[in-house]
């Protein structure tokens, strides 16, 4: 794993631990990885293994006890690289409207002008909501709350993109659908993402790359690079083509050999 | 508009007859006490220098209003009532946000809040006349006094029920601490802020009574230990009719702003 000017994210032996007064629990030990510009990567593992931890010290909220993380060549603190964060629940407040939920973080960022009002409405425009935008979240569907939660996120211009089982809320239908949707949202926008889920088929479906993490302390297990011989690479033909079984398999076993 | 069926006919006539049973039979509650009260005053069953009766109390308002008393009274309790009140709103916002704002300061101060909001507030009062003395000042503190540390109680608790993935949002957006309680914490309270109002107007009246019981020259509270004491029950019992109404004018006057703001969120 050399440095080069191409990659956009770089952790160096990242490790964290929660504190209490009954203890400290070990999330993360000795987390190292790399991606380029444009990459999507997966990580998978068992439920409770610091996932969620890992993107929130990638989003900075959070801060490593140890370790060192690089954005665009440059430590966490200077860097002006965006990054967007997608939560599991789409979060959309109920007493705004859907339109000024989607300008919540140019309105935080005072990045409210007309070219960027401008460009909320064509992101709600593209991915179908332009007729929602006065609408309150509650009268959206599942599917489509989330892509308003997307929306919300890409208005600002991230980067790098952290998705924590942004599809997990979904019923299984709308699931497929706005994985689909989103996974190709995210390879049109040339965006870089890093997905956490533990439905294996979902991270098979959506990454270039898959890392498999240990249970807690999590340390990374394997990377598996997910090549897909496919005319149309989207989400939905990579669930059909014969490669997605033995990847799949590739993964259970990995992850059972956990335990 | 598609033709309505029989059975939604039917349940339409249902509901309305249980509304209209409803809304009579509060009103005949209403007027057979009123009768009740009436004729055995006027037949010698109760004593009505004690007990008054309906005509004397609507009498007794009538002198009052051709006077001109009855307004200067119901005008101060108002005016001290709503005064009250605001100044508890305001400040129990601005004190429910610092203690959000520092963990600390709340953990520091909870024990003094929990024993400030359950002394009985009336014990205040003597204390307030001696401090402030017997005026205007001591009516509006004690009813403050009355309503205020359980509504800071109550609000921030609310502030501190509000969902932490709500917050963890706002700082993935880069927002900061300011921005979780502008844009999260207090449009999410609002619903508690409108029903910490719903209560306080009552308390704050329940307060500005007792201040005007122990220091003042008007206002309904006045009026009340004033005929009590000179054995005026006519004047007594109006003053409590003109409370009972007062107390619901205001609780509907925060019902309308509830009714609004659930329009406008």
């Amino acid at each position: 794993m050399e440095l080069t000017t191409e990659q956009i994210l770089e952790l160096k032996s990242i490790c964290y631990a929660y504190h209490n007064m009954e203890g400290e629990t070990r999330a993360l030990a000795d987390i190292s990885f790399a991606m380029r510009e444009g990459e999507f990567v997966a990580i998978v593992g068992p439920s409770g293994c610091g996932k969620s931890t890992l993107l929130s010290i990638i989003a900075g909220l959070i801060k490593p006890e140890k370790g060192l993380i690089k954005i665009g060549g440059k430590y966490l603190r200077e860097s002006t690289t965006n990054i967007g964060y997608m939560l599991q629940h789409d979060q959309l407040f109920e007493w705004r409207t859907i339109y000024h939920n989607v300008i919540l973080g140019l309105e935080i960022q005072h990045m409210l002008t007309t070219k960027t009002r401008a460009k909320a409405h064509e992101l709600l425009d593209t991915y179908g909501l332009k007729q929602f935008e006065n609408a309150r979240p509650s009268e959206l569907s599942g599917g489509m709350r989330q892509r308003a939660a997307l929306v919300r996120t890409l208005v600002l211009e991230p980067d790098i993109l952290l998705l924590d089982e942004p599809f997990s809320a979904l019923d299984y239908q709308t699931r497929l659908r706005v994985g689909d949707d989103i996974g190709q949202i995210i390879k049109k926008e040339h965006k870089t993402a890093i997905l956490v889920t533990h439905d294996l088929s979902e991270a098979i479906s959506l990454a270039d790359r898959v890392i498999i993490l240990t249970s807690r302390p999590a340390t990374i297990q394997q990377t598996l690079p997910l090549i897909f011989d496919l005319e149309q690479d989207t989400p939905l033909n990579r669930r059909n083509a014969s490669e997605f079984k033995h990847y799949f398999n590739l993964i259970w076993k990995e992850l059972n050999e956990n335990d | 508009m598609t033709e309505l069926s029989a059975e939604q006919k039917n349940f339409l006539h249902i509901q309305k007859r249980h509304r209209r049973v409803v809304g009579v039979s509060r009103i005949l509650i209403l007027l057979s006490f009123l009768f009740i009260w009436e004729f055995t005053a006027n037949t010698g069953i109760i004593d009505s220098f004690i007990f008054s009766s309906p005509s004397k109390i609507a009498l007794c308002f009538w002198e009052l209003t051709l006077d001109k008393t009855i307004f200067l009274h119901i005008g101060v309790t108002l005016y001290e009532t709503i005064l009250s009140f605001l100044l508890v709103i305001g400040i129990s916002i601005l004190a429910a946000i610092a203690l959000w704002f520092s963990r600390k300061l709340s953990e520091i101060l909870d024990p003094y809040m929990v024993v400030l909001n359950s002394l009985p507030k009336s014990a205040l009062a003597p204390l307030l006349i001696v401090w402030l003395g017997a005026n205007r000042t001591t009516i509006i503190v004690a009813g403050m006094s009355v309503a205020i540390f359980g509504s800071i109680l109550s609000l921030y608790s609310s502030f501190i029920s509000v969902d932490p993935e709500k917050i963890k949002l706002i700082y993935t957006l880069q927002g900061t601490r300011f921005h979780a309680m502008t844009k999260v914490v207090l449009p999410s309270s609002l619903p508690a802020v409108i029903n910490i109002m719903k209560v306080n107007i009552g308390l704050c009246l329940v307060g500005v009574i007792i201040g005007e019981f122990l220091a003042a020259r008007n206002g309904l509270g006045y009026l009340i230990i004033y005929s009590s004491q000179v054995f005026k029950m006519d004047w007594l019992l109006l003053g409590i009719v003109l409370l009972c109404i007062m107390a619901m004018l205001l609780y509907t006057l925060i019902s309308l702003l509830e009714k609004w703001c659930g329009k406008r969120y």
